[in-house]
Order: structure tokens, then C-alpha cells, then sequence
């Protein structure tokens, strides 16, 4: 708290970090934007019949890493300091999440 | 600094959610528990691709290119993508003191919310009565309903959670008691929209390509 008010002066400080949040957020709204192309992106390379499934689904799934990239890095911060720790919690569920579909797409069927 | 105190926007800390120690363990926690979750709905995402249009050989069996529609997902990815905008809308009012502002935000994402869980509800019965497609009719219908209702459960208890929370808080308003608690329901908020980014992209389209 003491180190978040150091100017000492409340009234810069409120203009100050408002401004900071409004910017924020006006990245926020180009983030989903962007989500929002991607997302028409690929509904539309699905519905159009001339491309070839082996193009198709590994571009939709680029789009979805994207996209949620997207989402973690901006709309749940982890862009911000203090998210290291956060980051191993989540590289970890991803490396889980990973090995885990492999394992059941390639060992287990075939 | 104890939690109840009372703030304005000029005393109000830049990080309310994580000012006191119950805020900073919360937020940690939580994202401790968001990793856990990632794993689970890889295992039922692995599951579900695994089984995949597995079907008895036996009987009129649709398979995913037949069942799902590009209109129903595309509005029901809408619905949620927008709604965690809104939620990004409301700890934006909350950094700022906005605490009516930020009900305000929270309310339009529960409707958003509950309109794509209402989708959601349509899309299975329309499933089950169109297409015979059950929970128990193959290993695809099974391995379908579970990851997509286990989403649709996060959807429900989120909704649940939100409202929970705007309700508990009416007269209190903001201070640094519930301030970790309503960044972390928008958190969760956030992590229902990313498992469905892979469900809508995994399930449906990769469902109708084939």
C-alpha cells in the first residue's frame, strides 16, 4: 500500500493510474477484436469447401493456440509482473495436457 | 490494512485483489487449481478424440460430420467470447472503484452466460431427438456429453458463483475482503472461454471437416 501511493500526492496519482487503466483496456478491446477475426477465420476455412482437411485442421488449431494465448497473456493478465510462478502452474497443465492427447492418439489406438 | 476498511477511488491499492495476504494466497491458489483443471480437460479432450465417431457397426449411428451445424457454433463461441470480455469490463471498474459499474458488467456477463448455456441445453436435446445421438447410444455420444457437459457444468456453477457473489456484495460494495474473491470468479470466467477456444475448434469444426 505504502509503495503504491509514494507520490504522495493522491489526486496525480488517481489521474495518473485511471489513464493507465483506460490504456489497459483499449489493449484489451484490440485483443478481442483480433480473437474475434481469429475465431470468423476459422468458422470460415471450415464452411469453405476447397480447402483440404489436411490443411484445415492443423490452421484451426494454430488459430485456437493464438486465440488463447490471447486470452491467458491479456484478458487474465499474465502478461503482468508477478505471473512467474503462475506461468510454471500453467506450462505444467499444458505439458500434462499434451502428452496426455498424444499418448491417447497414438499409443493406446494403434 | 485489514480487509473491511472503507476506500475511495484515491486510497483504493492498484491491485486491490492481491493488497492483503488472503488476496495474494487466493489468486495464487486459484491459479494453482487452473492448472489442475487444464490437465482434466485434456484427459477428456484426449478421451473424446480417442473415441471419436466410434460406433457400434450395429444401427443408424450419426457420426460428427452429420450432427453438428457451423450457425450454432459459431453463436454459441460468440455468446462466450463476448461475455469474457464483459468480465474483463468489470475488473476494469473494479481497479477503478466503479463498484456499481462493475455489477453492472458482472450482470451482463451471467446473461451472456446463460444464454449460451440455454443454447447449450437446445443443442443436446436437439442431438438426442434428431439424431438419437445419447449419452449412451456409442463411445462417441458418451465421450461428447462428458467433455462438452463437464464445460457446460463450469458454465453453470460459474454462472452460480457470479451471481453469488453480486448478490452477497449489494450493500457491502467494494473493499479488499471481496475484491480477490471477484477477480478470481473472472478469472475462472476467462479459463471457461479458453477450454471452449480448443472445444469449438476440436469438437465442432474439426467435427465437421471430418
Amino acid at each position: 500500500m505504502e509503495q503504491q501511493m509514494n507520490s504522495g500526492n493522491p489526486r496525480v496519482d488517481i489521474k495518473y493510474r485511471k489513464r493507465k487503466n483506460a490504456e489497459e483496456m483499449r489493449y484489451q478491446v484490440i485483443s478481442f477484436a483480433l480473437m474475434i477475426f481469429l475465431t470468423v477465420i476459422a468458422f470460415v476455412a471450415v464452411g469453405y469447401d476447397g480447402f483440404s482437411s489436411w490443411f484445415v485442421v492443423p490452421f484451426i488449431l494454430l488459430l485456437a493456440v493464438i486465440q488463447v494465448i490471447f486470452q491467458l497473456y491479456y484478458f487474465m493478465h499474465m502478461s503482468h509482473k508477478g505471473h512467474e510462478l503462475i506461468a510454471v502452474f500453467m506450462f505444467s497443465g499444458v505439458v500434462v495436457a499434451f502428452v496426455t492427447v498424444l499418448a491417447f492418439l497414438t499409443i493406446i489406438w494403434w | 490494512m485489514h480487509a473491511e476498511e472503507k476506500f475511495t477511488p484515491q486510497t483504493w491499492p492498484e491491485s486491490p485483489e492481491k493488497a492483503t495476504l488472503e488476496g495474494k494466497n487466493k489468486f495464487l491458489g486459484f491459479w494453482l487449481f487452473l492448472g489442475g483443471e487444464t490437465a482434466l480437460f485434456a484427459s477428456l479432450f484426449a478421451t473424446y478424440l480417442a473415441l471419436k465417431n466410434k460406433v457400434p457397426a450395429t444401427g443408424d449411428h450419426a457420426l460428427s460430420t452429420e450432427i453438428f451445424s457451423i450457425p450454432l457454433a459459431f453463436v454459441a463461441t460468440m455468446l462466450l467470447l463476448t461475455s469474457s470480455l464483459t468480465s474483463v469490463y468489470a475488473m476494469y471498474h473494479m481497479k477503478n472503484y466503479s463498484f456499481q459499474k462493475m455489477q453492472a458488467w458482472l450482470l451482463v456477463t451471467v446473461l451472456l452466460g446463460l444464454a449460451f448455456l440455454i443454447l447449450e441445453i437446445y443443442e443436446f436435446y436437439h442431438y438426442v431427438h434428431e439424431f438419437g445421438h445419447t449419452f449412451t447410444s456409442s463411445a462417441f455420444g458418451s465421450a461428447f456429453y462428458t467433455l462438452v457437459g463437464t464445460h457446460g457444468a463450469h458454465v453453470a456453477f460459474g454462472l452460480c458463483w457470479i451471481t453469488a457473489l453480486m448478490i452477497r456484495n449489494a450493500k457491502r460494495g467494494l473493499n479488499l475482503y471481496n475484491a480477490p474473491k471477484f477477480y478470481v470468479a473472472s478469472l475462472y470466467w476467462h479459463f471457461i472461454d479458453v477450454v471452449w477456444v480448443f472445444i469449438f475448434t476440436v469438437v465442432y469444426l474439426m467435427g465437421m471437416v471430418g
